[in-house]
């Protein structure tokens, strides 16, 4: 089937647009963050985001939250970057249906639309997170930033080193599974990624709770650590059996694809590593001494491994995953 | 008590340390590890060209590396001890846990604690039921859990209740598949086994009849070769589609087999081999894995006598199919190996599908055959064939030519149907291109349990990540003799065993059904349900 090219210039053109957006949305966010000094103290900073929902923790509340005050500007910027940064997603997900329409088949053939598809899913869990949290949580909301920063130095890449014409796919991809798999491997990376940053900024935050005084000023407006503990862990054990289904089918389809279902080549070991230490995240997790700052390295390093297959281990080893075409 | 062994309590110990959850942890991030060299590093079994060229770039590094296994890190003692430890721990981990898990499911839930204000999540009210009341509408609201009922002194009762046991059984299934998945894996390389062929698309055949058949072929330990599923495929075509940037889209080999079945009818039945599509058949598998083309020769010797050569060269750019390859002679009509060894032919050189030159040097400008030609050297004398060294079909033995032994005597670029002339009269002639196939045969007798178990992993892991266990209690409380109200209190608790995983939420809601707001109830005294904040998981 041929491209067309009309679409695959409005799905790049949607492309920049998204790029651009996220952008704004994080000049939003700093504006909010900058100005949001001591809102969140250390001390409760997860007390309204875990209030009773039922009528029962009505009443036990002091009835209302006190009549709210006007929203400050910092406020009113922080609530227009969590729409900006949706709009964001519309956009770049309106940019690869568009690849996906102009190519004839899924938008996730080459590693600028790969690496695109998992920004794109960071985004949306970010927004789901945000949206599951109780309204008022102003703390979590600050975290915007700290997601987007990576979502756009990737988008920024993949956009650039990473770019390739709309073009079908190579026989090796052209397969229903490459619908199944690579999905899932795009979904679970993506709200890993959203872990990652969690946990690192975990680590900030445990750092200045340590030593209050000495309290970095950007570490002070961080949600509690608590919060920071919990989102890593939520995000992760939704990823982790995701990822787990995505290793599994990519051995079903390099059965029918390469002769084996395993053959050690390096993006499956690393795939197998990356595995094998969000496994050790959750292992620590239940190991006495091993709660708390080491888990999240633990889960740092497992973003740093999902990193490394992603980019490294198609770039420069040489392998049967290698269809970057660069 | 009477004093153990020392031998024994060492084992004990070993035996303790070795399945403690610290030494799991330990051995995961050593398998993580591990693993990682062989990602970073060539290895023989993938591409042992690389180990080559590994040991060209490092020479003082390699053979270091090689000693120590770093080449083929997944077949090394160091790495299959470190998964067997990892195994055997799993084992000891996991064997004590089902038993405890048994009785679990055997027993009541926990018996209310003292003091349920210390939970994690707590809950206080005073209500005009009695307990009695009270307890039982608990019982109905908590009908899907697991329940006992107690009484205590002073008229006092209690309800505990517990729910999510299928997080266990999700985390037992999860690790007792593991170890499936890691033995049907082992039985599949012990019982299985991998040839490659390549095959002429122009109606050759090729039959499974043994590893003589295969160009390579890498059986497990357990399988000499004997009584493999003996069925043949007979290439008639190979259909590549390209778009008109040369990349390719399709790959298509029309092929006839013949099953196990089939082999006394003579049957042929018609498929269409693909890359994605392999051809399953007698418990084996063809693929599709790769192609290029094989340069057709004439040489007419100065005798008048013709000989065709038709043999596969190898691609050496993947994407324009520029090939290299060597196409050997033997004069006709010698039997003398001595004059043999001085009249021998080889044709060696480059071929371009779809030939683009620059000044003489042939590139290939597209991976189909529109315009072929080739670059070639054509060399007489001994090829060494016989000389007992390991041959390789895709070139000459260089030292033969560097022993003087085998000579060149032309060199020219020549298209489709063009001729070059050697001084003694023979005549060689580029009259064809055939298509080539390389096909792999795998068998491996243990995939499906590979699979199953696999997918037990999954629904286990699904099972015991989105279950949370938990417990909820009750305690009521009967209004004491000089209360004047005469109002029960209700004290309500909750503990999750991985608290991160939220169940705050759950337990308002809970309460709240138990102590509602509405016109039966006055709250008098409320505590608040907790906030796990400020704690660790409740493990
Ligand atoms: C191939 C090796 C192993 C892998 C890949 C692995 C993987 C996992 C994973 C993904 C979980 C998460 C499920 C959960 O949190 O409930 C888990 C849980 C668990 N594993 Fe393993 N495991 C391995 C070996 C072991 C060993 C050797 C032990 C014991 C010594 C062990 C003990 C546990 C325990 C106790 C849990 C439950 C943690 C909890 O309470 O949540 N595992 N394992």
């Amino acid at each position: 089937m041929p491209v067309d090219p009309v679409l695959a210039f409005y799905g790049d053109l949607a492309f920049y647009t998204a790029l651009v957006v996220y952008l704004s949305a994080m000049v939003l966010h700093a504006i909010e963050y900058a100005a949001g000094r001591g809102e969140t103290s250390a001390a409760q900073p997860v007390a309204v985001a875990c209030a009773g929902g039922g009528g029962l923790g009505a009443l036990t509340r002091p009835a209302e939250p006190p009549a709210r005050a006007p929203r400050s500007r910092s406020e009113r910027a922080g609530r227009v970057a969590v729409l900006l940064t949706g709009l964001g997603a519309a956009v770049q997900g309106a940019s690869l249906l568009l690849r996906g329409l102009a190519a004839g088949r899924v938008p996730w053939g080459n590693m600028y639309e790969f690496t695109s598809a998992i920004c794109l899913v960071a985004v949306v869990a970010w927004l789901v997170v945000l949206t599951r949290q109780r309204s008022g949580a102003p703390g979590l909301r600050r975290l915007g930033i700290f997601v987007l920063l990576p979502v756009v130095i990737l988008l920024f890449l993949a956009g650039t080193v990473l770019y390739a014409e709309a073009a079908p796919l190579i026989p090796a991809l052209n397969s229903y599974w490459i619908a199944i798999h690579v999905s899932a491997a795009s979904i679970a990376s993506g709200i890993l990624l959203v872990a990652g940053v969690a946990s690192a900024l975990y680590l900030v935050r445990i750092r200045s709770e340590a030593r209050p005084p000495a309290r970095s000023r950007i570490a002070a407006r961080l949600p509690g650590s608590t919060v920071l503990d919990r989102l890593a862990y939520r995000t992760t054990v939704v990823a982790f059996p995701i990822w787990t289904f995505g290793v599994i089918t990519g051995a079903i389809w390099a059965e029918a694809a390469w002769g084996r279902y395993w053959g050690w080549d390096p993006k499956e070991t690393v795939a197998l590593v990356a595995w094998v230490v969000y496994a050790c995240y959750l292992h620590a997790r239940a190991t006495a001494g091993w709660r708390g700052a080491r888990s999240a390295w633990i889960n740092i390093l497992g973003f740093g491994v999902m990193v490394f297959n992603l980019f490294f281990v198609n770039i420069v080893i040489a392998g049967l995953h290698s269809y970057a075409g660069l | 008590m009477p004093r153990r062994h020392p031998v024994l309590a060492f084992l004990r110990n070993t035996w303790r340390g070795l399945t403690s959850m610290r030494t799991a942890l330990m051995l995961l991030f050593l398998l993580a590890l591990a693993a990682l060299p062989g990602a970073l590093l060539p290895q023989y079994s993938l591409n042992p060209g690389l180990v080559d060229q590994y040991y060209d770039d490092y020479p003082w590094l390699a053979p270091v590396l090689d000693a120590l296994g770093f080449f083929e890190v997944f077949a090394s003692p160091w790495f299959a001890a470190i998964y067997l430890l990892l195994f055997i721990s799993l084992v000891g981990c996991v064997v004590p846990r089902t038993g405890e898990y048994v009785r679990q499911l055997r027993g009541v839930p926990v018996a209310t604690p003292r003091n349920l204000a210390r939970l994690p999540h707590h809950t206080r009210a005073t209500v005009d039921h009695t307990a009695a009341d009270t307890i039982s509408s608990a019982r109905r609201r908590l009908r899907r859990w697991r329940v006992a009922e107690r009484t205590e002194p002073g008229g006092v009762r209690t309800l505990s209740a517990e729910r999510g046991y299928a997080r266990e059984a999700g985390n037992l299934v999860f690790h007792f598949a593991l170890l499936g998945l890691l033995v049907s894996f082992a039985i599949g390389t012990v019982f299985g086994y991998e040839g490659q062929r390549i095959v002429l698309a122009d109606g050759s055949q090729f039959c499974n009849s043994g590893p003589f058949a295969y160009d390579s072929f890498t059986p497990g330990t357990m399988v000499d070769g004997t009584g493999l599923a003996p069925f043949c495929v007979r290439i008639n075509d190979f259909e590549p589609t390209y778009l008109p940037s040369g990349q390719p889209t399709q790959y298509r080999a029309d092929i006839d087999y013949q099953g196990s079945d089939d082999l006394a009818s003579g049957q042929w039945h018609p498929y269409q081999l693909a890359v994605n599509e392999p051809l399953r058949l007698d418990g084996a598998r063809v693929y599709l894995l790769g192609h290029g083309y094989a340069p057709e020769f004439t040489v007419t010797f100065p005798s008048g006598q013709q000989r065709t050569g038709v043999v596969q060269w190898r691609p050496v750019n993947l994407a324009t199919l520029l090939s290299e390859g060597a196409t050997t002679f033997d004069p006709p009509g010698v039997t003398d190996p001595a004059h043999l060894r001085e009249r021998q032919l080889a044709i060696t050189g480059l071929f371009a599908p779809t030939a683009a030159f620059r000044g003489e040097m042939l590139t290939s400008a597209f991976p189909q055959p529109f315009a072929p030609a080739v670059a070639i050297d054509v060399l007489k004398g001994n090829l060494g064939i016989n000389s007992g060294r390991g041959q390789s079909i895709f070139e000459v033995d260089g030292s033969m030519v560097e022993s003087g032994q085998l000579q060149r005597v032309a060199r020219e670029n020549l298209r489709l149907g063009e001729q070059l002339r050697l001084d003694d009269g023979t005549v060689v002639r580029f009259d064809g291109v055939t298509p080539w196939v390389s096909l792999q045969v795998s068998h491996d007798p243990a995939q499906l349990w590979v699979l199953t178990f696999a997918l037990l992993v999954l629904g286990g892991l699904g099972l015991s990540l989105s279950v949370k266990r938990r417990r909820f209690w009750v305690r009521a409380t009967p209004p004491g003799p000089d209360d004047p109200d005469g109002l029960t209190v209700v004290e309500l608790g909750g503990l999750a065993r991985t608290e991160a995983a939220g169940y705050g939420e759950e337990f308002d809601r809970i309460a709240a059904d138990l102590v509602p707001t509405g016109t039966a109830a006055r709250l008098a005294t409320v505590g608040t349900s907790g906030d796990t904040s400020g704690r660790k998981d409740g493990e």
